[in-house]
């Protein structure tokens, strides 16, 4: 794969500094991928793709700016390095701006496994062969499933370069491979998509294809014939998707730029109790091949496993060199980027410590409630907490799946929310860079006919 | 640069050192096998972003992209490669990988001849971009922006404002021998506000922009109205009470609300859902899906609008598309694959997010005609309900038809009357029966101010959408008090 060499990025640090820059950055991203899509078992896309650019940014003095490009030749980036400096000058110094505490940066780099080092980028024809199979398990599940969105399967590799005028330089790469089916059931006049996924960065240890596609038809043929339920207030079983994508608000609104906003709604709760004590998130960037797992973070800081929530506790929050600066803390080693863009802050590999209780035993505790399969909408309030969401998945009845629900709504407040997680289940599955076992809420407003 | 002194395709050409001798035969190698079309689609954007917060315009960037992307359809199997290094070596490679898709046996057409220009409509000629006003010039409007919406009320406690512009120039060469060229400007201003008053934080925020100059912003004091719109939405949720929840009338105003029609109908009614039988409205046409006060387009050709193109991103020039007439389902957005295997006419919405990424049904700017009632007296009609005016996403299942959207600023009615603000809440409701309530249709069709972004399948696209007061009887509202 087509990098960016060291020299090159050594060489545009220079640059900046020969055109007056008191310290920069080069972030330098290459990657390459295939996907694959068959649709009723034929051939429906073939999709190649390589990038590659490079990212800037430049201080002069307290004042910054960011750029990037994919115009990689030197005589180019002659031109776009004095510019990016120029936009320097224009923007106002701000206080808290600068690089790292240079005592920060790594002096060495765990090994974490994010290189497949057994498959390459798998081929068009054997790409399509697993998307077949996928695809085929998922229509040959039941006559009902009549139709489908296809399944495709993806390939892709990458590589990072991050290096600074403070001496910092790094370097990773990564794989990965996913496998998508989106078989739909039909019965009458319901029609229902069901859908289900596969994740990893090791070929080999990805769900197995046909597995994927009875998931995904056996997901869409236990929707149909939702039906819309009256108004209530019930127990809610979020399954492990939903249950994942809860976490990611307490992650959003830990976030040191929500923070100093003033835009979270877990301001000055930082020690505090803000989840019921079955609640310990965990924010893991070593995880061996983890998803989301890195050996570095967008600043050259090292990265680290740490709880995010501990027992129901706000233990840290989650900041990158600016935000720290402004709240008096310290980074955390969360800082992301995207190439043109100042540091950001995300999470690596998010999970809720698993419980104890099977998804049954926590389905079994719910006389009449919702077991929750899918969200639709925005609707978070990250300021003030409050949460209103489309909702569908499969009404509990004496602690037994009854029949699935749609065009509903499910709403409280996150605060309140959280501090009512009863129950946390054992099935923690790895599948994207977020993760969550089955959780219970005590009680939220499901809103209907 | 500016619109005038530079032909897109003359700049790709120069550029890139091609000529229509090596776009030929770039398009002849994607057709080597048997295929039914092919084409290149060339970008180059540059954009800027400048962004104010806590007072201090600390966040400026700049960025350049440009690649080809080359695409080849046979029967409904489409083969996609891009590359940002645009050579004539990479475009081969593109190429070849391209047509995989493509039957081994069958003849190759003859050879492609690159002749016609297509005649584009020309709806954002501007004279200078927004990239070339001098960014003193826009960080002293945001500075002002700041300014005047902590001036609004002393609990404003922060405020974030942003200017994202962006020149796109693309140049489309077909298998037909067609090439189309654009340069598409864009620009946007956002504002946010915080407001808090020691018992309650509130958000609130407001922004416009399209195609057009930078002066949109200063002319009819527009940033002024950004900045006290978010600033006065924030301060009216400091007081807002807990949304109710269930089936209720809710009376929708004008503008951004039509992202009701976006969600419930604009997607169900995409091409490639419709030839798949996968959308909740697929062989529904010639049916009633609305009540007859209910005229839906979807309108590329509206000049300076965010959701406009000359073109869209296959070399179609866009048009106007009725959607629903009178409650009549007539028509689908197509792309050209699509109408293909429909046997329809294209309708210029095959659009696509960059050189990265295969077009595919889009809406450009979709909204509901005009009726004959007053707005106020729709309020006055409901003895009970919501009144929501402003709104944040939404998003659809297109399958079973389902879809919601977010209220950021909503009012209880009773009586007749506007009285309490409700808390932000959740609408949901089934796409090919909610127009069907609708009972009332308002005089006041506005369009939103040019914020929306569309995704669909991984791509985002620039969208308007438009509605004026309508009166929806019985949609569910997921507030928490029941």
């Amino acid at each position: 794969m087509a990098t960016v060499d060291l020299g090159l990025a050594g060489w545009a640090l220079g640059e900046a500094a020969k055109h007056g820059a008191t310290a920069a950055e080069v972030l330098c991203i290459s990657a390459e991928s295939l996907a694959a899509g068959v649709r009723l078992g034929e051939v429906e896309k073939l999709k190649h793709s390589r990038e590659r650019r490079l990212g800037l940014r430049v201080f002069t003095g307290k004042s910054s700016a960011s750029a990037s490009t994919a115009e990689l030749e030197r005589d180019s980036l002659v031109d776009f390095i004095a510019n990016t400096v120029t936009l320097a000058r224009l923007t106002s110094p701000d206080p808290w701006s600068g690089l790292p505490d240079p005592a920060l940066h790594p002096k060495s780099f765990p090994e974490l496994g994010l290189v497949d080092t057994e498959q390459g980028m798998v081929r068009a024809d054997e790409a399509l062969k697993i998307a077949r199979t996928a695809e085929r398990a998922a229509l040959g599940r039941d006559p009902r499933i009549k139709n489908s969105e296809g399944a495709e399967f993806s390939s892709g590799r990458y590589q990072v370069m991050f290096v600074n005028s403070q001496g910092f330089a790094g370097e990773y790469g990564g794989t990965s491979f996913s496998l998508v089916v989106a078989p739909i059931a039909r019965d009458g006049d319901s029609m229902q998509q069901g859908f289900w996924h596969t994740s990893n960065r090791r070929f080999s240890r990805l769900e197995d294809a046909e597995s994927v596609g009875k998931t995904a038809a056996e997901r869409a043929l236990r929707r149909l014939g939702a039906r819309k339920i009256k108004t209530t207030q019930a127990p809610v079983v979020f399954d492990p998707d939903m249950a994942a994508g809860l976490i990611r608000t307490i992650a959003g609104a830990s976030s040191g730029p929500s923070l100093y906003k003033g835009a979270s709604f877990l301001i000055n709760q930082l020690g505090e109790r803000i989840a019921s004590s079955n609640v310990t998130v965990i924010d893991d960037a070593l995880m061996p091949s983890g998803l989301g797992s890195k050996p570095f973070d967008g600043e050259g800081l090292a990265t680290n496993r740490k709880k995010l929530v501990d027992g129901g506790t706000l233990a840290t929050y989650l900041l990158d060199c600016y935000s720290a600066r402004k709240l008096k803390l310290a980074p955390t080693g969360n800082a992301s980027r995207g190439v043109g863009d100042a540091p950001s802050v995300s999470t690596t590999n998010l999970h809720l410590e698993p419980g104890i209780y099977t998804p049954q035993q926590i389905i079994g505790s719910v006389k009449d409630g919702l077991f929750l399969t899918e969200i639709i909408g925005m609707g978070v309030n990250m300021v003030t907490g409050d949460y209103s969401r489309g909702a569908g998945g499969i009404w509990i009845k004496n602690g037994e799946l009854a029949y699935p629900v749609q065009e509903i709504t499910i709403a409280g407040n996150l605060k309140e929310m959280l501090q009512a997680v009863e129950m946390v289940g054992n099935d923690l599955h790895w599948r994207s860079s977020t993760a969550s076992p089955t959780l219970k809420i005590s009680e939220m407003t499901i809103a209907g006919a | 640069m500016s619109n005038q002194l530079i032909s897109p395709d003359k700049f790709f050409l120069n550029r890139f050192g091609l000529n229509e001798n090596s776009l030929e035969q770039i398009l002849g190698a994607a057709l080597e096998r048997k295929a039914d079309h092919a084409d290149l689609y060339f970008e180059y954007r540059s954009a800027e972003g400048i962004a104010l917060e806590e007072s201090m315009v600390n966040h400026t960037s700049k960025s350049v992209s440009h690649g080809v992307g080359v695409r080849v359809c046979a029967e409904d199997r489409t083969g996609y490669a891009y590359s940002d290094e645009v050579t004539i070596d990479r475009m081969r490679l593109a190429a070849e990988a391209a047509r995989a898709i493509a039957d081994q046996r069958g003849a190759a057409p003859g050879a492609i001849q690159i002749g016609s220009h297509v005649s584009a409509h020309n709806l954002y000629e501007l004279e200078t971009t927004p990239l070339e006003i001098p960014l003193e010039d826009r960080a002293k409007l945001l500075a002002e922006i700041d300014r005047v919406a902590r001036a609004y009320d002393p609990r404003v406690k922060n405020v974030m404002a942003s200017i994202a512009a962006e020149r796109k120039l693309v140049m489309i060469a077909t298998s037909e021998g067609k090439i189309a060229a654009d340069i598409q400007p864009l620009c946007r201003l956002n504002v946010t506000v915080i407001a808090d008053d020691g018992k309650n934080r509130q958000i609130g925020s407001y922004g416009g922009g399209g195609r057009v100059e930078y002066r949109h912003f200063l002319e009819n004091g527009r940033w002024k109205e950004y900045a006290l719109e978010a600033a006065r939405q924030a301060i009216t949720n400091l007081d807002a009470d807990d949304a109710p929840a269930g089936e209720m009338v809710v009376v929708l105003g004008p503008g951004w609300p039509g992202i009701l029609l976006h969600e419930a109908i604009g997607h169900g009614l995409e091409g490639d859902f419709n030839r798949k039988g996968v959308s909740a409205f697929s062989n529904r046409i010639g049916q009633k899906v609305a009540s007859e006060l209910c005229t839906v387009v979807d309108d590329g050709t509206i000049k300076n609008r965010r959701g406009s193109l000359n073109v869209d991103d296959e070399g179609t020039p866009t048009s106007r598309t009725v959607l629903i007439e009178k409650g009549i389902l007539r028509g689908y957005l197509q792309d050209r694959m699509n109408a293909r295997l429909m046997k329809m006419a294209p309708t210029g919405n095959g659009r696509r997010e960059s050189f990265a990424h295969s077009p595919m049904p889009r809406m450009t700017n979709t909204f509901m005609l005009a009726g004959e009632s007053a707005p106020e007296d729709i309020i006055k009609s409901v003895d009970h309900g919501l009144y929501a005016v402003n709104f944040g996403g939404g998003q659809v299942d297109i399958t079973n038809g389902k879809f919601v959207f977010s209220a950021s600023e909503a009012y209880l009615i009773e009586g007749g009357r506007v009285t309490r603000p409700v808390k932000g809440a959740t609408l949901i409701g089934n796409g090919p029966d909610v127009l069907t309530r609708v009972t009332m249709v308002g005089n006041d069709l506005a369009l939103d101010a040019g914020v929306g972004t569309c995704g669909k399948d991984g791509q985002s696209v620039p969208v308007g959408v438009g509605l004026p007061t309508i009166r929806v009887d019985g949609i569910t509202v997921g507030g928490t008090r029941s």
